[in-house]
């Protein structure tokens, strides 16, 4: 039985009226790369930011490592932040800040490491990622990417525990969103820790994925290897899975 | 929709508001009792938010300083107290306009700049990216403004009053043959230094208003671009109905005694 890192416990979420999961319950295994698909709108994202706890549900409980982060305060929370990286669907970085400082906000705001150290490992996590000589220039002169690049950067300078993806390739031509799956893969096995990605890139996920999730109308209705998923007989599953217009998916 | 439904969502709204408010204050302040605080920034925003409106407000204050002596210098001269004038137009700046017209300027100013830069940062989610980042938004952005604005807008406001009564003289000079003399004197001896205090106090006040309106409505910016649009405008006529409405109050404390 995998190492359970983090866990959705009956998880109900709503905005407004609108019912976005019920009773969901979802299991991270530790060490390995889980994949949620799903329509858009279906609530993947928040998933994510369920686990960093960004977002708390209204209903449920939210474990990470065996602790139940919807009872933090806003001030213990900080610290499963800092172990949990996040990269942003469109990398969310600050505009007004440069790359390098982009990369290098989190250690120097929780690390007390001298400066030389911290633009040397700036530099050695950008060129991890793909991206060398960006330090100094500013996000609004990078290509999309590139910013994505920078993102993971971001999220992984400080050696995190776990990183979570939202739609990392979503948008980027074929040759990118290779070297960017390529990427994750290659952080994940640096770091030794667990990934959670939100994507519905399906030929990435079947590269990089360990355990797939799906999530439909609130629920997880499939979980499993790729192996696993590919062979379901879930009519929804399946339509998801071909891109088919003719199924049980309302259109 | 039912009306006493729509006045108890209105009022929940105001004591959200009120309470989402206070809280930041309180964060706030619970950070700079704690010393945490970005030095770098803070003064960086002491510039952009304080010395970059410095130019507007000196402007503000000495056409407001030409027109009030314009209005009551000739008057005063009519009814032969014209060299009460100094003392008048510099108690009412110090006390009133000095204050609250630079705390008008800087909330259309630095208020609105405030929320249009948290609500573009709620929408393209770096509000959110600090946060996973294990980074409070309101140390790392409401902090720095909010203690800048109170060093800063005091320091304009003494400004503010010098321009405004410099104004004052000028054309109370041209334009009812005041001299010079006559009017120092009567700044002099019609201007107690605690009035000028008080005056600063107030504008120590204002500052957390502007700051605190416009971190909190862009902070809380929900939409695209019109919910940024939205924000903007929410703290600047939200700071600018506070500012009159405190400046009551802190003038009913201060001066009701010798009003």
């Amino acid at each position: 039985m995998p190492e359970v890192y983090a866990r959705l416990e009956d998880v109900t979420v709503r905005y407004g009226a609108k019912v976005v999961m019920q009773n969901l319950s979802l299991d991270i295994v530790d060490g390995a790369i889980t994949c949620i698909i799903g329509l858009s709108g279906a609530g993947k994202s928040t998933i994510l930011r369920l686990l960093n706890g960004l977002k708390k549900p209204d209903v449920g409980s939210v474990f990470v490592k065996g602790r139940d982060i919807t009872r933090l305060r806003e001030r213990e929370l900080i610290d499963i932040r800092r172990k949990i990286g996040f990269s942003f669907q469109f990398a969310a970085l600050f505009d007004s800040l440069s790359i390098g400082e982009n990369v290098a906000l989190p250690l120097r705001e929780h690390t007390k490491l001298p400066d030389a150290e911290i633009r040397a490992l700036v530099t050695q996590t950008l060129e991890g990622v793909g991206l060398a000589h960006v330090e100094e220039r500013f996000p609004s002169e990078l290509s999309g990417g590139m910013i994505k690049r920078a993102g993971f950067a971001r999220a992984v300078i400080t050696n995190p525990e776990c990183v979570l993806y939202d739609e990392p390739t979503t948008g980027l031509d074929p040759i990118i969103t290779h070297v960017l799956t390529d990427t994750i893969k290659k952080l994940r096995e640096k770091l030794g820790g667990t990934a959670v990605v939100v994507s519905h890139d399906l030929e990435s996920i079947f590269m990089m994925a360990d355990y797939v999730a799906m999530l439909f109308e609130g629920a997880i209705i499939a979980y499993g290897t790729v192996e696993e998923l590919q062979r379901s007989i879930n009519p929804i599953v399946q339509q998801f899975l071909q891109g088919s217009e003719v199924g049980p998916i309302p259109i | 929709m039912n009306v006493l439904e729509e006045v108890g969502r209105d009022t929940v709204g105001l004591f959200t508001y009120a309470g989402g408010v206070a809280n930041l204050i309180a964060e706030s302040a619970t950070f700079i009792g704690r010393l945490r605080i970005r030095v770098r920034e803070t003064v960086d925003q002491a510039f952009l938010l304080g010395v970059q409106s410095g130019i507007i407000v000196l402007l503000t204050s000495l056409f407001t300083g030409f027109v009030f002596s314009l209005e009551s210098a000739v008057q005063a001269v009519q009814f032969g107290v014209g060299n009460l004038v100094g003392g008048a137009v510099a108690v009412s700046t110090a006390r009133e306009l000095g204050p609250m017209l630079t705390a008008v300027v800087v909330a259309g100013r630095a208020g609105a700049a405030i929320a249009a830069e948290f609500g573009s940062m709620v929408v393209t989610e770096q509000i959110e990216a600090l946060q996973s980042l294990g980074l409070s938004p309101i140390r790392m952005l409401v902090v720095p403004r909010l203690l800048a604005l109170v060093v800063m807008l005091p320091i304009l406001t003494v400004f503010a009053d010098i321009v405004s009564v410099i104004g004052g003289m000028f054309i109370a000079h041209s334009s009812a043959a005041i001299s010079y003399e006559s009017f120092i004197d009567s700044v002099r001896s019609g201007l107690p230094f605690s009035d000028v205090t008080k005056g600063l106090v107030k504008a120590a006040v204002f500052a957390v208003i502007i700051v605190s309106i416009g971190s909190y409505q862009g902070l809380s910016t929900r939409g695209g671009a019109a919910g940024v649009g939205k924000a903007t405008t929410g703290a600047v006529v939200t700071s600018i109905i506070l500012i009159f409405i405190f400046n009551f109050a802190l003038s009913f404390i201060f001066f009701r005694n010798n009003a």
